[in-house]
């Protein structure tokens, strides 16, 4: 069986930034190994704008995203398989693949990149009642008939969820020539982008109907018609208020889900909020030498993320393979508290070399603007940062400073929390 | 001797394979793009031990008749099938006596094998069962089974043994001369035959009635949860509620396919056409089976469906000769345990036709070239199930595109679903896709694969894109080619969408 220093599953940004990452410091034999005849994962099909201002503080499409990694991957001497299906990973990280030339191919990985990307919950995983027609799909498989297929899955279209893919394929649908009659968000607050909001829906009046869902499919062979109602704040629906719409297609952005079949194959626990597995600050799993990175881990708005986690992820490879790291003595737990609905990652393991700090990532319940990111160990407080505005369907960051962290803090609890010490704000 | 068989439900389907034994020209005929499309494709799957029917009516014979030769038939036709037992759950001592009976029933029936377990052995078996539970009638001989691939490999075996199958083949009367049935009407043409078999399932009684025959089939619904694989081992066994009156109640078991279903409600309905699922029926499928296994998953649902009973109020299946017209059999009110009769029904209707003909001094004769069994189609997972990966191999040498996963879900290969679309019933949807293959079948919902099946059907019918169907008619994918709408708003000057909507 050949052994390789690194494996990558997925060559999507996260795969390929994490192998970039190690190749960088100096890592030979890494294999990436990816189920698509092209590499980039989704961004491909991705063709709006937006993609690269953190990372690379210009906006760029996502095929052009891409492509700044796939040419500097393309200059390197990293194995690439596309058209390769992981089917099996096990705890010894020995992985098991199928691809038309090579059959069953069984390689080990002396560290295993986990860069699997997300799928879409489906119409059943929200539990929409009525007829089985066509023309019900998730948005990204909209965007994947229209943008790499060429053909336009529907012509009057409802889109339930506001997730950014919902808003993105409202405006994309509407460019191709359709009637785009709503979006529909069950919350009180979009859970999207708020400039994909303002770009893609109000430029094009499109109208974003909050506290909406859809109580009932209808049509036998294709989609005829759906019920739309209004919902209170417990999300029962507001007898009287349903309303049947016309329409061909519905497309669903109502979440992402990490895609961790293989993780699961491992024995590796989920974490209940991400989906994603439990990791250190190095984003390595509770298996030593196997790390997770980009959506696989916890659901990005933003890409230029998946490529900073990745890199994160990469680097420590690299570092475990070159026997560069020394374990804490005390592990440190990073726990959300109020208003924070998960941290990534979940704990600190390592020492921190010459890093002067650590980036944790964070998800706000709702939506409160003049807030204070505040770490805490006990009730003393460490750090806090200020921040405008905090959103549900934006990444909050803050960098925890290394020097700040000492011994005896056995857990760090962050919290998000009004200025003036109001707890509920409201938007 | 021509026999035309309508509805290619697993009751039609078995017919015609019994049948195309002999020496007779055969026509299924269907109304769907495919076989099995009916209330054969939406049940429970299960392959009931026989002990609830007493052993004067039909259900109850055929069943227990039938449930024997489930190893052997499903060997030969390649279909899945398990024996995975069956218990029905008792929570008190009132519940234990009908537990005797039932046992008791069931002995009479000849069914080997009943036994009524105790609290300690009822658990060792189900370890999740509610805490509650207290006895359990449990039938080692139930089984589990995929009702539509059953229904697929009879239709697939009767076409290798020179049976026709007409898909998308409605028959809108039939042809009666001089008291007799001479053929059938349909939408693609009239066809002539010597003896016509009516297993149309929930429009047998409509069948019926073209020759004067009253039946009053009343479609009773039934909803049903499909969950992950991962919840797949909540149960070992099919477990049943003590049953009412009226159904067996809401059941919590393993599919074959290694899935949880639970299911079904029932409901009366008048439409028969009507496979929509309800908020609150798939509430009241939750809370039955709560009962039963408390711990059943809140999340993890693959997909909910509902599949329509074909009730007749005599309450057990008719089968025989029309009372009015010559050379028509009516099956009617075949409904539970309908999928666990089929071979004996076969069987009893192999007999009828062998009769019949005798009385009327015609012969047929069996074949001596009979294919008894179907060819093993490669199946990935099946490798996998089986810890068998690195034998795929040889499968991929010999043809790569079973080295091209399509439906990463179920990890289905380009290959299988080629096999498909090639079949002796071929497939021509993405839903009969599924239902030999799998693909799209899986927690993504064909959010990954759908695009890609849509392309090899496509390539493989060399048929447009756009005229690919989920299941036939007017289910479309695809609507146009990207621009095409465009250009068509531009040509057209009023387009202001629906009016009388507030969106």
């Amino acid at each position: 069986m050949k052994v390789y220093n690194m494996v990558v599953i997925g060559a999507g940004p996260a795969g390929i930034a994490a192998a970039l990452e190690a190749k960088k410091n100096g890592i030979d034999d890494i294999l990436v190994v990816e189920r698509d005849e092209y590499i980039g994962g989704i961004l491909p099909q991705c063709i709006h704008n937006g993609f690269g201002l953190e990372y690379f503080g210009q906006e760029l499409t996502g095929p052009e995203y891409a492509f700044e990694f796939i040419k500097e991957l393309k200059e390197t001497d990293i194995e690439v398989l596309t058209e390769t299906m992981v089917l099996d990973v096990d705890k010894n990280k020995v992985i098991t693949a199928l691809n038309r030339k090579d059959g069953v191919i069984r390689v080990k990985g002396k560290t295993i990149i986990l860069a699997m990307g997300c799928r879409e919950r489906t119409r059943e995983n929200i539990k929409i009642p009525g007829d089985r027609p066509s023309g019900i799909l998730s948005a990204g498989t909209a965007q994947r008939y229209t943008n790499i297929e060429g053909y336009m899955p529907g012509e009057k279209v409802v889109i339930l969820g506001s997730g950014d893919i919902g808003l993105i394929m409202a405006r994309r649908m509407k460019l191709e020539g359709a009637d785009v009659k709503a979006v529909l968000e069950i919350m009180p607050f979009s859970s999207g982008l708020v400039r994909n909001k303002v770009q893609c829906l109000d430029d094009f009046d499109i109208p974003l109907k909050l506290q909406h869902t859809i109580t009932r499919i209808e049509g036998k062979e294709r989609l005829k018609r759906v019920q739309v109602a209004q919902v209170d704040k417990d999300f029962n629906v507001i007898k009287g208020s349903e309303e049947w719409v016309n329409c061909d297609t519905l497309l669903l952005s109502v979440g992402l889900i990490p895609e961790n079949e293989l993780t699961k194959a491992m024995d590796l626990k989920l974490h209940p909020v991400t989906g994603g597995t439990f990791v250190n600050e190095n984003r390595e799993t509770n298996i030593e030498g196997v790390y997770a990175a980009g959506n696989v881990l916890h659901v990005h708005d933003l890409v230029d993320w998946v490529s900073e986690e990745a890199e994160i992820a990469g680097e420590a490879a690299a570092n475990y393979l070159n026997d560069n790291l020394t374990k804490r003595k005390t592990k440190i737990k990073i726990s959300p508290d109020r208003n924070v609905t998960y941290t990534v990652p979940q704990k600190i393991e390592y020492e921190f070399g010459d890093k002067n700090f650590i980036k944790i990532f964070m998800r706000v319940t709702k939506p409160i603007e003049n807030v204070k990111v505040n770490f805490k160990y006990k009730d003393e407080n460490i750090v806090s940062f200020p921040k405008k505005i905090v959103m549900p369907g934006e990444m909050v960051t803050a960098n925890l400073p290394t020097a700040l962290i000492k011994d005896h803090m056995k857990e760090i609890k962050v919290s998000i929390v009004k200025k003036e010490g109001e707890t509920n704000g409201k938007k | 001797m021509q026999i035309i068989i309508i509805g290619a439900g697993v009751i039609g389907a078995a017919i015609a394979r019994e049948l195309s034994r002999y020496d007779i020209d055969i026509k299924l005929l269907e109304k769907e793009p495919d076989v099995a499309d009916g209330t054969s494709k939406a049940n429970s799957g299960i392959i009931h031990a026989g002990y609830n029917a007493d052993a004067n009516t039909l259900k109850g014979t055929m069943n227990v008749k039938s449930n024997p030769t489930y190893d052997q038939l499903c060997e030969d036709l390649k279909v899945p099938f398990k024996r995975n037992g069956s218990l029905v759950v008792g929570f008190n001592d009132e519940d234990l006596k009908k537990l005797k009976v039932k046992k008791e029933n069931g002995e009479k029936n000849g069914i080997e094998g009943l036994e009524i377990l105790n609290r300690e052995e009822l658990f060792k078996k189900e370890p999740n069962i509610n805490k509650k539970a207290q006895y359990a009638l449990y039938a080692p001989s139930a089984g589990i089974i995929s009702p539509y691939e059953l229904t697929i490999g009879y239709a697939d075996n009767a076409v290798r043994n020179g049976a026709e199958v007409l898909l998308n083949t409605e028959v809108e009367d039939l042809i009666i001369k001089e008291g007799k049935v001479t053929g059938v009407i349909t939408n693609r043409g009239n066809y002539q035959a010597d003896l016509v078999i009516n297993s149309a399932g929930l429009y047998s009684d409509k069948v019926a009635k073209m020759a004067g025959d009253k039946f009053e089939i009343t479609p009773r619904k039934g909803e049903y949860h499909l969950f992950d694989k991962v919840h797949g081992d909540l149960v070992n066994n099919t477990l049943f509620p003590m049953p009412t009156e009226k159904s067996k109640g809401i059941l919590v078991l393993p599919t074959v396919h290694g899935n949880l279903l639970i299911g079904p409600n029932a409901n009366i309905i008048d439409d028969k056409n009507d496979f929509s699922t309800t908020s609150d029926g798939l509430e009241k499928v939750f809370e039955g089976a709560k009962k039963l296994v408390p711990s059943v998953p809140e999340d993890g649902i693959i997909t909910s469906f509902s599949g329509l009973r074909a009730s007749l109020p005599s309450n057990d299946f008719h089968i025989g000769f029309s009372e009015n017209k010559k050379a028509l059999i009516n099956l009617v009110g075949i409904q539970s345990p309908g999928l666990s009769s089929a071979p004996a029904i076969a069987e009893k209707i192999t007999e009828m036709v062998n009769q019949y003909f005798k009385n009327n001094n015609m012969e047929i004769k069996l074949k001596d070239d009979f294919i008894e069994n179907n060819p093993s189609y490669p199946h990935y997972h099946r490798y996998e199930e089986n810890d068998e990966v690195e034998k795929w191999q040889n499968v991929v040498e010999k043809n790569e595109d079973y080295g091209e996963i399509i439906c990463r879900c179920e990890h289905v290969s380009r290959g299988e679903i080629i096999d498909a679309i090639h079949r002796p019933v071929p497939a021509r949807t993405i839903d009969a896709i599924k239902r030999r293959t799998r693909a799209s079948s899986g927690r993504c919902q064909a959010g990954f694969c759908g695009p890609r099946i849509l392309n090899i059907l496509s390539n493989q019918l060399d048929i447009d894109p756009l005229e690919v169907t989920k299941k036939g008619r007017d289910s479309k994918i695809l609507k146009a080619k990207s621009k095409e709408l465009i250009i068509k708003d531009i040509n057209e000057e009023d387009n202001v969408g629906d009016k009388n909507e507030s969106i």
